[in-house]
This record gives C-alpha cells, structure tokens and sequence, in this order.
C-alpha cells in the first residue's frame, strides 16, 4: 500500500483537466488522464489499496465527477484530507469513494510511516499513533451502504 | 434565536418549524439545472428513465453551452443525444446551442426567483443568490438521482455575514470586490458555508450581484445571496415577472452567524487572481508591466451587456495591443443582441476583438482559445486553475472587465483607473 501526498487546495483541474470533461466519462477513459497535471506518475504507478494524503480543500473547484469515479475505479482505498470542498465530498458520498476528514493525521503523517484504517471505529492510525474522525450521519451512511446514490435511489423507486 | 436566510428557506423545503446547522434535510427543488453534461447524466439511467421516465418534466432545465458549437462528432453526439432526451420526455426548460451560458439564461428567463431552490451540476450554480434565490453545486450522478426522483438531501450549513460598507471608487468593480474577498478569507475560507451579502449593497447591480455570487464557489461556499431589494425588483419587473410571483427571504436581525465580516469597499482597489489559485491575489499596481499574450471577456462571470458596455467604452477608437488577442463572450444572445443594439460589438471588433457564440467558450479549456505553454492569459473568467485553459504551462490571470479591456490594449497589466476617472 502506497500513500500519496499532496498539499493544500488540489483542485479539479489538477485532479482531471477540465479539456477532457465531456470526452471521457467511463473509468476506463478517465483513468489515463487522472491527476495528469498534477504528478504524471501516478497514474501509471497507482494500486488497489493506495491511500492519497493531503491539506486542505482538497477537490475544490468544478462538479466534475471524473475525479471521484477515477480514484474509486483505480482502488484507492481512502483520501484524507485537512478538509474537502463540499461538492467533491458530496460525489465521493455519491460513489462510495471513502472520505476521511482529520487534519490532526494528516500533520502526523511523515512518508514512510505505516498507516492503518478503522472505518467502522472511525479511527485511522498514523505511525502507531490513533487518530478519531467523525463519523457520517445515518442518512448518508444509508447511500453508502446502497453502494452509491444510483443504487440507492433505484431500491427507492422500486418499492413505490 | 432568528434564523439566517439558509436556515429559512431549508426549513420551509424541508417541511419544519426551525432547522439547524449540521442538521441533514430532505427537499425538493424548484429546478435542476445541467448543461452539456446531461448526455453522461441520462447515460447512468438509461432503463431506469425508460421505466419509470423523469419525475417532472418542468424540474429539468437544460442549456447546450459548455462546448459549442459541437468541437468532434463526440460532443456533437453528445448534444444530439440530449435534444433526443428533451424530446422524448418533453423537457420544458432547454436551450440549444447559441442561446447562452447556462447560469445566464437561469436568471434571464426567471427560473430563478427570490426564495427558491435551486440545485445544478456546475459549480457555479451558486450564482442565483444575485436574485435572492439559493442555488447550489451538485455532481452528475445526484443530478441523475434527481432527474428519477425529483429529491435529494442538503445539510444546514453555517452562515457567513459579510458586510460591505462605503462606496467603491472608479475604476473598481464587483469583480475586484469579489477577489478581494477571495484573497482575505482564502479558497477555502467560506467552506461548507452560506454566505451573506449585508451593508451598503444598493450600489451593486443584479449584474454586479451576478458576478460576485458565481465566485462564492471560490471561497468554498455551499451558496451566497444578496437579500431582495428595489433593485432585485426592479430587474425582476424588466424580465416580466410578476411580483406575485415570488416570496423573498430575509435573514432575522437576530441570526446567529458563525462568521461575520466586514469590508470598506473606498478602500478596495484594482486587483488580479495569480497562478494558479484564485485566492492568489494582488493589487493591478503590484502586477503593472506584466506582458499578456490573450485577453478574455466573458463567461457566466463578467459577460453580461454592463461588462460589455465597460469594455467597449474603454476600447473605442483604441486597438488591442498587437501582442494580444482579444476574446469577447456574450454570455447569452439576448446580450449579444443588446451589444449589436447599441454598438458595442462593433467597437470592440473594429478594435480588434474576437466576437465567440455565447457560451463558456475558452473558459474550461476544451476549445476555443486555448493557451500555450508560456503563455498569459489575463481574463475575467472564475477560475485560475493550472491547465484551465487547456495548457498546464500556460498562465491564467483573473480581474474584472475594466482591467482586462485596459490591459488588452497595452499589452501588458494595466491600471484601469488611469483610464476611468
């Protein structure tokens, strides 16, 4: 398991060029293209389980979903962040895309050190020491457990 | 306790007496806006629209604005497939291709009004609270859950109060106001937040209201809002809407804000978003001298007929420096024909302009104007973002309309009060 780190306010842009947003929409087209103008490496480097470490306002700017589904469908595990733009926290909500809000961890965190996650304590450990985040309402939880909102909202209207 | 305009108006959508911050609320709104990217949207529900169809068909309002006219067969396809869908299920509210930029024709054509709600997947949908409306910033996949059900869930969100005090000087605008802002309380300094427009606001324009709600998304806010005065009702009674048409919310004068800030607006001045964030800013003087390659006015930002009139009063019987090239958006065709009406598109083409369809045009970077690698942009775009403009080696810097017609003919950043006086 990698961690990839990164600073404060990394944008949408820097998370999926705005040039592709309406020429690739499916994983498969969104994966090359992912974080390109950020650290063209990660795309070719990433792997099922990888965590992103990162400041504050991390997926600021456009509601392009592309970087949700990208980090999702290449398997990181979790992004935490110091905090996150509201509209890239409500797609990750939206995809099942793990959040963890804790900028007490994120200081923490030096490269090298061993990281472990406990969603359901709401705890993550950084370098053997034990860091609590919150954890998400129950009616947010409900789309999460779907597997996402589309999940969600067909179980929804199939009971109507 | 009062309650703030959010807490009002989520707690009327949401059925209760009182709401709080934090609280999570189920509601309804009135419109739900999205653009060329309906095409990835009605994509996720495909059997799902041709079981059940879309919840209604006056909640959907659609306008082809991002790429257009198309740029490959893709985003040709992309449109087609939506004019198909508008078809199909009767959508009343579309906009093809030429009509404007989304934001434009939302509060253009009335559909959004004081105290309604308003939900879109573009960021900038916050721009809406320039008629007292709340709007917010969704992603493509809660638009899709929306377009089945018509429903979705919103958290309270605290309030930010800011008051603007005093009188700006000439030279200075909205836009300078707005980054000003941006650059004190940073990009993520209203996150998750309302924000709240008090004070001496009757000297802004709904255009001038426009421009400084788009940018909310800029410091992170989940919606800003100018409360409803002569000149929102005013405007309103000139686009034909009733006064009985709408409800306007005010926050009570005992609200409880988490945050309340204020700005002397004499004591703003000119100033730029750097790269490559837009709460990277500096005064127009701290920049002076700086050569710019390509000039953008426009966008759902500054490319209203006032931002037009702005330019062209500065460009007229002047030309654009050679270096530069100037790129002009209306942002919607009833502006653009309001700008041929009183000669300001001929001013700003005999000076040198490029007149683009009204649209996003360069704005995001997949056509029209792109950059090259080393080269300036100034613009009065809302955002700065490396590789916005479709060139990670290329620089976007951001002002307001005044400073970007100046600048444009210098070739270089430029004061604009050495020209407006």
């Amino acid at each position: 398991m990698k961690v990839w780190k990164y600073g404060d306010n990394i944008n949408t842009d820097m998370l999926f060029p705005g040039k592709y947003t309406y020429t690739c929409s499916t994983a498969e087209e969104i994966k090359p293209h992912l974080l390109e103008d950020l650290d063209p490496s990660f795309s070719e480097n990433v792997k099922e389980g990888d965590i992103i470490f990162a400041g504050k306002n991390f997926g600021c700017g456009s509601s392009r979903e592309q970087p949700v589904v990208g980090l999702k469908a290449v398997g990181i595990s979790a992004v935490v962040a110091e905090s996150f733009a509201r509209i890239f926290y409500r797609a990750a909500i939206n995809q099942g895309l793990l959040l963890v809000e804790c900028p007490d961890a994120v200081n923490a965190y030096k490269e090298g050190n061993g990281i472990i996650l406990n969603v359901d304590n709401g705890e993550i450990v950084v370098a053997g020491k034990t860091f609590s985040f919150p954890k998400l309402p129950k009616e947010i939880l409900a789309i999460r457990d779907a597997g996402g909102l589309l999940a969600y909202t067909r179980a929804k209207l199939k009971k109507k | 306790m009062g309650m703030t305009f959010v807490e009002k108006l989520l707690a009327k959508y949401s059925g209760n007496q009182n709401v709080v911050p934090g609280q999570i609320v189920t509601v309804h709104p009135d419109h739900l806006l999205t653009h060329d990217n309906t095409a990835a949207i009605i994509q996720k529900i495909k059997p799902e629209l041709g079981k059940y169809g879309v919840h209604s068909t006056s909640l959907s309002i659609i306008a082809l604005d991002h790429v257009i006219p198309a740029s490959s067969e893709k985003t040709a396809t992309n449109h087609k497939v939506i004019r198909e869908f508008v078809n199909t299920h009767k959508i009343e509210n579309f906009f093809d291709v030429g009509m404007g930029v989304c934001h434009q024709l939302v509060v253009e054509k009335g559909l959004a009004l004081p105290g309604k709600l308003l939900l879109g997947s573009d960021s900038h949908t916050c721009s809406y609270g320039a008629v007292g409306a709340f709007s917010s910033g969704i992603d493509r996949t809660e638009a899709a859950s929306l377009l089945l059900t018509g429903e979705t869930w919103l958290k309270v969100p605290n309030t930010i109060k800011m008051t603007l005090k005093g009188n700006l000087q000439p030279g200075v605008f909205a836009k300078d106001v707005v980054l000003h802002i941006i650059g004190d309380i940073s990009a993520s300094g209203a996150n998750y937040c309302s924000v709240e427009y008090h004070g001496d606001v009757k000297q802004f324009s709904v255009d001038d209201r426009f421009t400084i709600a788009n940018m909310g998304i800029e410091m992170g806010a989940k919606n800003s809002v100018f409360f409803v005065d002569d000149v929102t009702t005013h405007y309103l009674d000139s686009i034909g809407i009733s006064r009985s048409d709408y409800t306007p919310i005010d926050a009570d004068s005992d609200a409880s804000y988490m945050q309340e800030l204020t700005y002397d607006l004499s004591e703003i001045v000119p100033v730029v978003a750097c790269p490559h964030s837009v709460d990277n800013v500096k005064t127009v003087k701290d920049l002076e001298g700086l050569e710019i390659q390509q000039c953008l006015i426009g966008t759902c930002t500054n490319g209203r007929l006032s931002d037009l009139r702005i330019a062209a009063d500065i460009l007229d019987g002047k030309k654009v420096h050679p270096n530069v090239r100037l790129l002009v958006l209306p942002a919607s065709k009833e502006i653009y024909e309001g700008a041929l009406r009183h000669g300001i598109i001929e001013t700003l083409v005999k000076a040198g302009g490029v007149i683009l369809p009204p649209g996003c045009g360069p704005c995001l970077g997949a056509h029209q104007g792109a950059l090259a690698p080393g080269e300036r942009c100034l613009s009065t775009a809302n955002r700065n973002f490396k590789g916005r403009m479709g060139c990670k080696d290329a620089e976007i810097y951001l002002a307001s309309p005044a400073t970007v017609a100046v600048s444009a003919i210098h070739g270089k950043v430029t004061d604009p009060r050495e020209e407006i006086k």
